[in-house]
């Protein structure tokens, strides 16, 4: 039921048995046999567009696939709505919103409006995200509802929050993407990383002819090692810091530099920062900005592909889904000592965290001029995102989580 | 003849919304954290770095080091090792000893600055039958080779301490079930704590070798399989699925 435009030909369970880790497929099957005639339900808001519905388009036919009788199912709202869940979502990633008793009103009638014409008899209801939270009042006894949690709430408006928990304290547990994500709750708390797709656009192999055109497309030379940056252009990935690096190791080193982001056309404060990075490449023939569009995936795939050493030198982040996908493609990452990459980067092994431009500098010219080291690192950083970062460790999360809570 | 049937399994990882930002906070989370607790951050490493060995076998002394930059107090904590004569509540008191000795001695309160806080986990660990199961040790050393590693730390670090076994399921099972003392104090001898999980797999496997006299030169995943599958008629050779 999840529609649309993905390739139904990969998505399956047993496509993934030759890349995730050695039984774990077989692992997914023998799981699945106990949640057998088991029915899930997943609600969000929206089917197209975000990083959630991304993500349910990949895991809803994987679940189907697994035998696990699963819908997918999307709220509706009016305009003003989706205004106000915007207010909530910043709220509570802790910027400053004014919230008042009609907003708060016009959020509660949506939901009991969503809530009378959507079906909820499922074994285990998973909702996504604050925009469907209240639905929580159409739960019945024997089903069980988690609240799957992808926004940083560590710091939110206090006002907002709290409201929101009375309606969080209902569910029998919420899931947070990062430990510091979560909260003092009464209700059980998990821990579920978020994942990549090892077939998808982003991430599945790509041939080096394919790669080398993507390089000439953008004029980047590939007789030169490259250092590259994908984040969208924002002052919290730090791309003038990466600049400065750069600029450090160029003293040593001939390479070249890629910082790749997304469409700042209709973001201020993006357009801004694209500006200060263009000034601050200062027509060095070496630096390449890309300002590619949303559906760039195998552009940026081969870029990480073509990469020497990936950097994501964010001063805030959460779980940094660019370090997974470089990572996954062999790639050693020098990461911020920031959020969710500390978590993902194990420090001398897998990559490096940095806390400063001369540090990350530095292991830029390590890995370098140590290219069997990087190599070594790269691999491991592979076999880590393998059995820790990729959908198929997603799902058996899940599928466990369904166990557990249904006592099976 | 009883049987070895390995189980694999899944953790859950349960966040609690406790954190410690210095070291003093970080004693007074141990001694009042669950039990479960002490256990996941003493183990749990092993489930998250299948071919890694990392810089630390424990989450404190990992903590300790890379968020609060604290090596001396990393270095006593990392020789904390679970042992046979150890409970979880033992090896929670050394925790405590060790950090109140270190601060008794440091007379400052080392704590975050550019780091993360300690995140308090717990876990619960779901056992998965894998339907492989072993009647001898030749089986049994196939079988082993093409497990989900989940199953070698089920078997040892679950059954050893969680589950309160005292010992590794395989060591029980070689000593009462085929009666080789050896193999079994052999592998309860290995040093789990100094390796990952493919790293152990890959120790076990080469005792087994010396038992069936005469080392294995194939790879770990490449056995042929001589392991039985529970519930499958045609016995196809050992596709665990």
């Amino acid at each position: 039921m999840t529609g649309g435009r993905m390739d139904k030909s990969v998505m399956t369970w047993e496509a993934y048995r030759n890349i995730a880790p050695p039984g774990m497929v077989d692992l997914g099957h023998r799981i699945s046999e106990r949640l057998k005639g088991k029915t899930l339900l997943h609600v969000n808001s929206t089917r197209w567009g975000g990083g959630v519905a991304e993500m349910l388009h990949r895991l809803v036919p994987l679940f189907q696939d697994l035998g696990i009788d699963t819908r997918w199912d999307v709220i509706e709202g009016s305009p003003e709505f989706y205004q106000v869940t915007k207010g909530f979502h910043n709220a509570l990633q802790g910027q400053a919103q004014t919230m008042t008793t009609q907003m708060y009103e016009t959020y509660l009638k949506t939901s009991r409006k969503n809530g009378r014409k959507m079906d909820f008899n499922s074994d285990v209801v998973v909702i996504h995200d604050p925009q469907p939270a209240p639905l929580v009042y159409k739960k019945k006894k024997h089903s069980k509802w988690l609240w799957r949690c992808h926004i940083d709430v560590s710091r939110p408006q206090r006002n907002v929050w709290n409201f929101l928990k009375d309606y969080v304290s209902k569910y029998d547990g919420a899931i947070f993407s990062l430990p510091d994500f979560a909260k003092r709750l009464n209700i059980p708390q998990y821990l579920v990383y978020p994942s990549i797709d090892p077939l998808s656009d982003k991430n599945k192999e790509l041939s080096e002819k394919k790669i080398f055109s993507i390089l000439a497309k953008y004029n980047i030379p590939s007789d030169k090692p490259m250092i590259l940056q994908v984040s969208r252009f924002d002052q919290f990935k730090d791309p003038l810091g990466v600049i400065e690096a750069y600029k450090m190791v160029k003293k040593f080193n001939d390479c070249c530099l890629v910082l790749a982001g997304g469409s700042a056309a209709d973001d201020p404060e993006g357009m801004q920062v694209l500006n200060d990075v263009k000034n601050a490449a200062e027509k060095d023939e070496d630096i390449f900005i890309l300002d590619l569009p949303p559906d760039a995936n195998i552009e940026i795939n081969a870029l990480q592909r073509a990469a020497t050493v990936v950097i994501q030198k964010s001063l805030r982040e959460g779980f940094g889904l660019t370090v997974a996908e470089a990572m996954w493609k062999g790639k050693p990452v020098i990461g911020g000592f920031v959020g969710g990459i500390t978590v993902q980067i194990v420090y001398g092994q897998t990559g490096f965290t940095v806390n400063s431009l001369e540090g990350c500098a530095y292991r830029i010219r390590h890995l370098l001029n140590n290219p069997e080291f990087a190599r070594k690192m790269g691999q491991n950083a592979k076999e880590f995102t393998r059995r820790n970062f990729l959908i198929t460790r997603h799902i058996i999360d899940y599928l466990s989580l369904m166990i557990a809570n249904l006592n099976l | 003849m009883k049987e070895f049937i390995f189980t694999d399994c899944v953790e859950i990882k349960e966040l609690t919304g406790r954190k410690a930002d210095d070291e003093m906070m970080l004693m007074e989370l141990i001694e009042n954290a669950p039990i479960d607790s002490i256990y996941y951050h003493m183990h749990s490493f092993f489930l998250r770095h299948f071919y890694i060995v990392g810089p630390y076998p424990n989450d404190f002394a990992n903590w300790v080091v890379m968020q609060v930059r604290d090596r001396v107090l990393a270095e006593k904590l990392s020789a904390i090792t679970p042992a046979k004569n150890k409970n979880l509540e033992d090896i929670r008191d050394e925790l405590v000893e060790v950090i109140d000795a270190h601060l008794t001695t440091i007379k400052t309160n080392p704590s975050v600055i550019y780091g993360q806080p300690f995140y308090l986990m717990n876990s619960k660990i779901i056992e998965i039958p894998t339907r492989i199961e072993a009647k001898n040790l030749k089986e049994f050393r196939s079988a082993l080779a093409v497990v989900d590693a989940s199953a070698v730390y089920n078997h040892v670090f679950e059954a050893r301490l969680r589950v309160r076994r005292g010992r590794s399921d395989f060591a029980i099972w070689f000593e009462e079930v085929l009666g080789l003392k050896n193999l079994a104090d052999a592998v309860e001898h290995i040093d789990s704590y100094m390796y990952s999980l493919e790293g152990l797999r890959a120790e076990i496997l080469s005792l087994c070798d010396k038992e069936l006299k005469g080392p294995s030169k194939i790879g770990i995943f490449d056995e042929p399989r001589h392991f039985t599958l529970i519930g499958n008629d045609e016995n196809d050779g050992g596709k665990n699925g």
